[in-house]
């Protein structure tokens, strides 16, 4: 390390020479360029293409794709269209999907961070046991579930049955049952994940903290409650925007679980907009409807950040 | 699986017990007996829960499809068969599955590496370069991270078909590279360097393309790998989009190509299940030889969040 020798004898010319400009003024550009083509390419100019898209009644089939205006959003809210109600169904699916399967996605992988934050033999196999199922991605996951909740050759059922329980339940066929499978396989899917992102931020928090409660007689429960979650807040709050987002943009598992079934219920916000758009190939109404989607979770986190900054103060 | 015990010790796990290494052992020696088998019995329990399934999938795919329709369901093939994965793999089959891992390994493999290229020289001009307009850039590439991605779905799906990259690897490799996550996490790590290095090397005369290709770069290999496996397992797990601009048997990624499976006339488990153990091996293979990278990754990405 002859360059760590140099800067120490002489570290005030370093920092003189470092101010000098060795490089044209187009050099830091010549550096973002490459990427700069990409991010214009496909996230910028997409962004601002989608919205166009969306003032106009846009089928990239037919020669014409002309302009409506606001109309593909309004339609959206008139009574009585056909696209308004199945786009409101499709969130609300969404938004049952979210209800339920992120308490126990914010909740159950706690537990696990606590659990696995222990000292104890084997403790990085666990870590990564719990862990590996996300690393498999929804396609995996998806076919693997759809077998599994299989209502009449699904292990689930099977060993339901074994238990003395009823084990003809219609897991991807029926609501509310198939909301309990999405949900369930989603939760085993990326519990590992939200895991290792607290696990992570516990391992932030002072052990000193807890010496300190510990001296002061608390218990379990009040450690928990004043040293833990205060120190957690801002993961807690980024694992639960995370999977808010996340949830939102459920596809896979209705794509290949119950394919919407049962009558579309369990069809999603993403589900119906790419049906719309890339399979009946009516571009401009599913652009709007991801706008509309767009904005709903825009709120939505906005309003997390909120609540979280008053529960601060 | 005991090299995962063993040789995972990653900083984080060193570094929380080392500094927690005092309240821990005076837990440990508070904790009583039913507590400690009641602790086991729920890990067992779990490492059950979550290794089931896996198994599962291994087992149904060595069946044939009437064992694996057969009430009551065994654990072992009755008897072991590779006809599904013979089927899949054969020569002229309709769902080619090497194929799709082909395709699969070289659309990841190319995608990361354009990801690793593009986002490490766009984030060292954000970390260390002074130019007019560098905050406005910054800051809107930051924004874009939080944006949902179906935003882009409609309008990419009508760029990609306007550039003729409907149906083609094309499309999978390169419009996820505009992504802003890698040049977020790399800019983060860029920063962390010590600047005396780069300021010797400005007195040697180096230029910055040396500075950034000799110093910085070397230096920066945990985060730059990190970024690969994440990129790769990303690119190779990706569903959505494969599922509607690549349409023809021989162009599938594995994702792609398991929808394909899922939904055909007559469903086969065991073929199915096969093509899902193909999809899997491979990422599983790259996690347990790269789980300090991808644990590392997200707990990084998580506190900085």
């Amino acid at each position: 390390m002859t360059t760590s020798t140099v800067v120490r004898a002489t570290p005030r010319v370093s920092r003189r020479a470092g101010r000098v400009r060795r490089s044209g003024p187009a050099t830091p550009y010549l550096f973002l360029a490459p990427y700069g083509v990409l991010f214009v390419g496909f996230i910028l100019l997409p962004a601002i293409y989608g919205l166009w898209i969306s003032l106009h009644d846009y089928d990239y089939l037919l020669p014409h794709q002309p302009w409506v205006g606001l109309r593909n959003y309004t339609d959206l809210f008139k009574s009585g269209s056909r696209d308004g109600a199945d786009f409101w169904r499709s969130i609300r699916a969404t938004v049952i999907f979210t209800v339920f399967s992120v308490p126990l996605l914010v909740t159950i992988p706690l537990g696990i961070a606590m659990l696995l934050n222990r000292k104890f033999p084997g403790r990085t196999f666990f870590r990564a046991v719990f862990f590996t199922p996300y690393v498999l991605g929804v396609a995996v996951v998806g076919v693997l579930f759809r077998f599994l909740l299989d209502p009449t050759i699904g292990l689930l059922n099977f060993y339901l049955g074994k238990l003395g329980l009823p084990d003809q339940t219609p897991w991807t066929t029926q609501v509310p049952w198939a909301w309990v499978g999405l949900v369930g396989m989603t939760v085993w899917w990326t519990l590992g994940f939200n895991a290792i992102i607290y696990l992570a931020g516990l391992q932030e928090i002072s052990p000193e903290l807890y010496e300190a409660a510990e001296v002061d007689g608390a218990t379990a429960w009040q450690k928990f409650r004043n040293v833990t979650l205060p120190g957690l807040r801002p993961v807690l709050l980024f694992v639960m925007t995370l999977t808010i987002l996340a949830s939102a943009n459920m596809f896979g598992q209705s794509w290949l679980v119950t394919k919407g079934a049962p009558d579309n219920a369990t069809r999603t916000a993403i589900f119906y907009i790419s049906q719309v758009g890339l399979q009946q190939y009516r571009q401009g109404v599913a652009a709007a409807m991801s706008y509309v989607v767009a904005i709903i979770l825009i709120c939505v986190s906005l309003l997390m950040f909120r609540l979280f900054r008053q529960r601060d103060v | 699986m005991t090299t995962l015990a063993q040789g995972g010790s990653d900083s984080t796990t060193e570094r929380g017990t080392a500094r927690s290494g005092r309240v821990q052992v005076s837990k440990t020696h508070r904790r009583s007996l039913p507590a400690q088998i009641g602790f086991w019995a729920l890990m067992a329990l779990l490492v059950v829960i979550f290794i089931a399934p896996l198994l599962w999938m291994l087992v149904t795919s060595f069946k044939t499809n009437e064992d694996a329709t057969r009430i009551p369901l065994s654990w072992l093939p009755r008897p072991w068969d590779v006809s599904a994965y013979r089927t899949l793999f054969g020569a002229g089959s309709a769902n080619p599955v090497l194929r799709w891992f082909f395709n699969s390994l070289v659309a990841a493999a190319a995608n990361s590496a354009l990801i690793v290229a593009v986002d490490a020289a766009a984030a060292y001009a954000l970390a260390r370069m002074d130019f007019p307009g560098k905050r406005v850039i910054f800051g809107g590439v930051v924004a874009t991270i939080f944006l949902p991605i179906f935003v882009f779905l409609i309008p990419n799906y009508l760029i990609v078909s306007k550039l003729g990259w409907l149906d083609s690897l094309w499309a999978i490799i390169v419009p996820s590279a505009g992504g802003a996550f890698g040049v977020f996490f790399l800019r983060q790590f860029f920063s962390t360097l010590p600047r005396e290095l780069e300021e010797a090397a400005i007195i040697d005369g180096a230029n910055q393309w040396r500075i950034f290709t000799r110093i910085v770069l070397p230096l920066s290999k945990p985060a730059l790998s990190t970024l690969a496996v994440l990129s790769f397992l990303t690119n190779w797990n990706d569903f959505l989009w494969p599922v509607f601009v690549l349409f023809s048997p021989d162009k599938l990624t594995l994702p792609a190509g398991l929808a394909k499976l899922q939904n055909a006339a007559s469903v086969n488990y065991p073929i199915i299940m096969a093509g899902a153990v193909v999809a899997s091996v491979p990422v599983i293979l790259l996690f347990i030889i790269a789980q300090r990278q991808v644990i590392e990754g997200i707990s990084r990405s998580g506190l900085k969040g």
